[in-house]
């Protein structure tokens, strides 16, 4: 968001107002009362990107126990522990075989500029792993960039057409989003430009709502009838996801089985969004940490936990991330904000021109707004232009591999041969409610709340 | 396989100019083997499918010079994606007839259920009988003739193509339109937010008129009423509020 108070006095913000004995309120807080002054002064609710900012009990909260007399480490660089998973092997002819089970997740060109999205199917494709269209169409760069690309199914259906269908390596039926779970998508004039209006079917300029359901479809009975629609457009070959943002996990994991799905992908509520209101992405849906024990029950009680593969996504930061995610019994996961920062999202280096936008390097969240300083949320062509796909493309690539490294050395440690392997065994919980959750003791105990 | 009857040639091999129509029973194949017979390489000709039964999904992801006679009722999608043939369909249609079709025809004889034409982009539907709610939602290029009445949130957030109405339009025709056209000769239960009766000019009656000979019907354009976007939903604005 950004700031819109006046500047205050110099003099008087010298001191820290903590020296002068002052106590900020922790129920009103300075960016709840920037919150309120801000809805004051437009009347209108705050739009942001970025995913939750308030703390959530998340993968922090969890611990690998690694090897001990019982359990044997692997050798690093010597013995192997492999990566590679295939997805959508339930009724796809042709699954995918990725390299590494970390993806990057579906976010629009016209969220993105085109060069981030040829950055992020160049990285993916480096190390054998996919990219996902988003909510605005299939676009040529991104196809000709990504060995393999998930092509989404949304309730705008903007450019939606079955060439694309056709030319893409998965389906994935957005059903909804960890931000912003029953929320439609958004994208506001500053990014409308002739090239996204075109491809959307809307007029350029205007502030884009779409729609929150799909037009065509209502409820598991009817998905059904959906997807075997797209299975037989695209001649049963390419797997079908769906995506959910985590809400009612349990259930909605069961219905996606049911429904025919091959993958299921569930989003938690710190994922990232392009534009959202700031009251949805802050309090609608739930943690990460707490979807995942869920949808894998699920998957069990139908005997097909690993048979229709879970991919996992919201606030997935580092290799342990991806351990403890599939440790937990995700398949793979999915990176949507740490991509961009791997871009140059958020970067330093460009403080001044955040401070210019009202923001700050670690704080910029405005990816609605179009001006992004890193050239990534933007379609702005001058802006664009500072991001070198192929640059961009090497440092995704980078990041991909150091968290392929970091969760392969946790597994080795605990012992597996492949990150497959890690099992909700090998972990245990910081805090009472991230035991509860996550459904592993509370370290050094074996206290799991509410376990029956 | 596609089970062949009054005709020698396999089902996926394209027809010679001429050649007598592809019968496909549906009694005897699976609608499995009548779509991947459509998606083979090259085809052409035309097409008979009986016994359809209200299944789903018949002829769905078409992408050739093709015409399909659909003699039956079909269920949920029938011609979805639909790309350059022909289909029609006598009898009526499930949910989704027809939806996110690029170009070419789809005609049903019938009634149309929910969410006729959804999301379409190019091409013409022609529906004889009545469509339930939903007609034309997120409407995308497509030109759509229906001949009875419309159901409620028809052309919800339409953003282009042509919708015609010979019947009645139920509640909240329009809502959160964009730039598709709506002509409706019969009553309007109620217009959506953002969605209003415009003046017809003379290129309106010009491409009403096309669309009603296309679509084989008899009404004069003079008889309609057209309906667009206001445009006041456009940009957010606090004096919105109570639209959104
Ligand atoms: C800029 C941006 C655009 C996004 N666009 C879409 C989209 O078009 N469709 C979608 O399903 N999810 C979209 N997402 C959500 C991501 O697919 C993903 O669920 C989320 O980013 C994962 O959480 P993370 O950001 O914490 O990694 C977007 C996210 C971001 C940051």
């Amino acid at each position: 968001m950004t700031v819109t108070s006046l500047p205050h006095d110099a003099a008087l913000s010298a001191r820290h107002p903590g020296e002068l004995g002052l106590r900020e309120s922790a129920t009103f807080d300075r960016a709840t009362i920037a919150d309120i002054q801000r809805a004051a002064a437009t009347g209108v609710y705050d739009i942001r990107g970025w995913g939750a900012k308030r703390s959530v009990p998340h993968f922090d909260d969890l611990l690998f126990l690694g090897a001990s007399m019982s359990r044997y480490p692997l050798e690093g660089y010597r013995e192997r522990c492999d990566t590679d998973i295939v997805l959508g092997d339930r009724h796809a002819s042709k699954p995918l075989h990725l390299q590494t089970p970390v993806t990057i997740a579906g976010m629009s060109f016209g969220a993105l500029s085109a060069n981030a999205k040829e950055a992020l199917g160049r990285g993916a494709s480096e190390v054998g792993t996919s990219t996902t269209t988003g909510d605005g169409g299939m676009t040529p760069e991104e196809r000709g960039q990504s060995k393999h690309l998930v092509y989404q199914y949304l309730p705008s259906r903007y450019g939606m057409n079955p060439d694309d269908l056709r030319k893409a390596d998965a389906i994935e039926i957005v059903l909804g989003q960890g931000a912003k779970p029953g929320g439609g998508g958004m994208l506001l004039g500053q990014k409308i430009t002739e090239r996204v209006a075109g491809m959307r079917t809307l007029p350029v300029g205007i502030d884009q709502r779409s729609a929150s359901r799909h037009p065509d479809w209502t409820g598991p009975d009817d998905l059904e009838i959906k997807i075997g629609e797209l299975r037989e457009i695209t001649d049963w070959k390419k797997p079908i996801y769906v995506k959910v943002g985590a809400s009612r996990p349990y259930y909605d994991t069961a219905l996606a089985v049911k429904s025919g799905a091959d993958v299921i992908v569930v989003d938690g509520m710190q994922g990232g969004t392009a534009a959202t209101q700031q009251v949805f992405i802050e309090n609608v849906g739930i943690p990460t940490l707490a979807a995942i024990p869920q949808a894998v029950q699920a998957l069990q009680e139908l005997g097909v936990h690993r048979k229709v593969q879970l991919i996992v996504s919201g606030g997935i930061r580092t290799g342990a991330d991806v351990a403890k995610a599939m440790a937990l019994g995700a398949d793979a996961v999915a990176i949507g904000t740490a991509a961009l920062i791997a871009l140059g999202d958020n970067d330093p280096r460009y403080a001044a021109e955040y401070a210019a936008l009202g923001s700050a390097a670690g704080y910029y969240d405005d990816f609605q707004d179009g001006r992004d300083p890193a050239g990534i949320s933007t379609q702005d062509p001058e802006l664009s232009s500072r991001l070198d796909p192929v640059a961009g493309g090497r440092r995704i690539a980078n990041y991909l591999r150091v968290l392929t490294m970091e969760a392969q050395t946790i597994a080795r440690a605990c012992g597996k041969s492949h990150l497959r392997n890690l099992e909700p065994e090998d972990l245990v919980a910081l805090t009472i409610e991230a035991a509860a959750m996550a459904r592993v003791p509370l370290a050094g105990t074996s206290w799991i709340p509410g376990a029956r | 396989m596609v089970t062949l009857i009054g005709t020698e040639t396999p089902a996926y091999v394209p027809a010679a100019s001429g050649a007598t129509a592809t019968l496909v029973d549906l009694a005897e194949s699976t609608v499995r083997d009548l779509n991947q017979a459509l998606h083979e390489p090259h085809v052409q000709g035309e097409w008979t499918v009986t016994n359809s039964d209200g299944k789903h999904s018949i002829a769905v992801g078409i992408d050739a010079p093709v015409s399909v006679t659909i003699e039956g009722h079909v269920g949920y999608y029938a011609a979805g994606m639909h790309q350059k043939g022909d289909v029609i369909i006598r009898g009526n249609a499930g949910v989704g007839l027809a939806e996110n079709i690029m170009s070419g025809t789809v005609h049903v004889t019938g009634d149309a259920s929910q969410s006729a034409a959804a999301t379409g982009h190019g091409g013409l539907v022609v529906i004889d009988g009545n469509a339930g709610a939903r007609c034309g939602i997120s409407m995308k290029g497509v030109d759509i003739v229906v001949g009875g009445s419309i159901g409620h949130m028809s052309a919800f957030m339409a953003q282009a193509g042509r919708l015609v109405v010979c019947g009645d339009a139920g509640d909240a025709l329009g809502d959160s339109i964009y730039e598709a056209r709506i002509y409706v000769k019969g009553t309007v239960a109620s217009l959506g937010a953002d969605c209003v009766e415009k003046p017809m000019g003379g290129e309106h009656l010009e491409e009403l008129g096309q669309l009603l000979a296309a679509a084989g019907r008899t009404e004069q354009p003079s008889e309609f009423k057209r309906y667009g976007s206001a445009r006041n939903l456009y940009h957010f604005h606090v004096d919105n509020s109570t639209a959104y």
